[in-house]
């Protein structure tokens, strides 16, 4: 990369220069891809919005199946939470870590949100798995569907960030801290916490008001 | 164009005290902002848990004021949101959004209530299980009828009127 920079200093950089001579103060080259990385969680949030709605319209529509007093387990679902909000603090450590510069501590941290992320997509998968063994399953009524929809999502959107936790643990186990690893691991960080503000959202709305119907 | 994005990338290394600016957050803040998701968590489990308020509306409704305090307390010390980030856009990619997921959801709601409201009047409930059996009969009849006509009928009657093509297809073969 910076063999590139060296190679084209004389031309390109002048062109650089006056391309962002205007916006310098203000503007940072991480902040183009945090904006656009903030605008696709805005994005994603509009998807959960659409999956919230659904079970918002359907959640009472159990077609002589279960409800969600005779489904959900409180317990489990506590457990769950304390899983994802202890994987953000942890996320968190890591991003102090890493402005300190720290490549071993930041490894560290990542390895632990991982673990606490899988821990949350297992107890997930464990609680899907004993509803469809129970026979509440996602096709036995329109409830149940739009459910395992909603929150099959967010388990997805921490399942593929899992893999991307690890995929930045050995970009940064072999680059070190550098900048394009900073940027990675800055919007990891958004992608992570937004998804613990989503689960927010589905552990009240879903799990802690359906009991209450 | 990609070696311009390259020295604009590269810039940045030099000065480490405008990367200082970036929103990494402090432990203080992480931790408070940790400690108040806690609480602010186990107080809605606490209260369906522990079956507080008699009345699930009241319940209902403070789960949901304690959610969009999380909400807000996630925002500022975990995703670092202040007004000023990235230039303002950031906050008004967020207003924006906000503004479409409170009409999504209050709208879909509300009309979906409305709908179910109105369209199924309360005599009808009774009858529900009945409409579904007068549909089906007819529908049953009427299936059954075209099975006739085309499985049964269609071969006999129907296919002594189609077999004429293929025949007389046939015939050019068999009539040199």
């Amino acid at each position: 990369m910076s063999s590139s920079s060296s190679f084209a200093a004389s031309p390109a950089d002048r062109n650089a220069r006056t391309f962002h001579l205007a916006s310098e103060d203000e503007h940072h080259p991480e902040n183009g891809t945090l904006l656009g990385f903030w605008i696709y969680l805005m994005s994603d949030c509009l998807i959960f919005a659409a999956l919230f709605a659904t079970y918002a319209v359907l959640g009472t529509s159990y077609a002589g199946g279960p409800s969600q007093v005779e489904l959900f387990k409180l317990p489990t679902v506590a457990l769950n939470t304390s899983m994802l909000l202890l994987s953000s603090i942890t996320y968190g450590f890591a991003m102090l870590s890493m402005a300190k510069g720290n490549k071993g501590a930041t490894l560290l941290w990542l390895g632990i949100t991982g673990l606490f992320g899988a821990a949350f997509v297992g107890l997930e998968l464990q609680e899907f798995a004993e509803l469809i063994r129970d026979g509440a399953g996602p096709q036995r009524s329109a409830f149940l569907s739009s459910f395992f929809a909603l929150v099959g999502t967010h388990g997805l959107h921490v399942s593929i960030g899992i893999i991307w936790l690890i995929t930045l643990m050995v970009q940064v186990g072999r680059k070190g801290l550098v900048q394009a690893n900073r940027r990675r691991l800055m919007c990891l960080s958004l992608f992570w916490h937004f998804l613990d503000v989503i689960w927010i959202g589905v552990f009240s709305f879903v799990y802690l008001i359906g009991v209450l119907r | 164009m990609s070696a311009a994005l390259h020295t604009h990338g590269a810039a940045p290394d030099g000065h480490d005290a405008h990367d200082g600016e970036e929103p990494h957050g402090s432990l203080q803040g992480y931790v408070i902002g940790f400690v108040l998701s806690v609480i602010l968590t186990a107080i809605p489990f606490w209260l369906v848990m522990a079956h507080v308020f008699k009345s699930p509306t009241v319940t209902a409704f403070s789960i949901m004021a304690l959610a969009g305090v999380q909400i807000v307390v996630h925002m500022i010390y975990f995703l670092h949101m202040t007004p000023k980030a990235e230039g303002g856009w950031n906050m008004l990619a967020l207003i924006f959004t906000l503004v479409l997921v409170t009409i999504a959801l209050s709208g879909s709601m509300w009309v979906m209530y409305h709908l179910n409201a109105n369209m199924m009047p309360t005599g009808m409930m009774t009858g529900g299980a009945m409409a579904p059996g007068t549909m089906a009969m007819p529908e049953g009849t009427m299936t059954e009828g075209d099975k006739v006509g085309g499985n049964t009928a269609g071969p006999g009657a129907m296919g002594g009127m189609k077999t004429p093509p293929p025949a007389s297809a046939r015939d050019p073969r068999t009539m040199p």
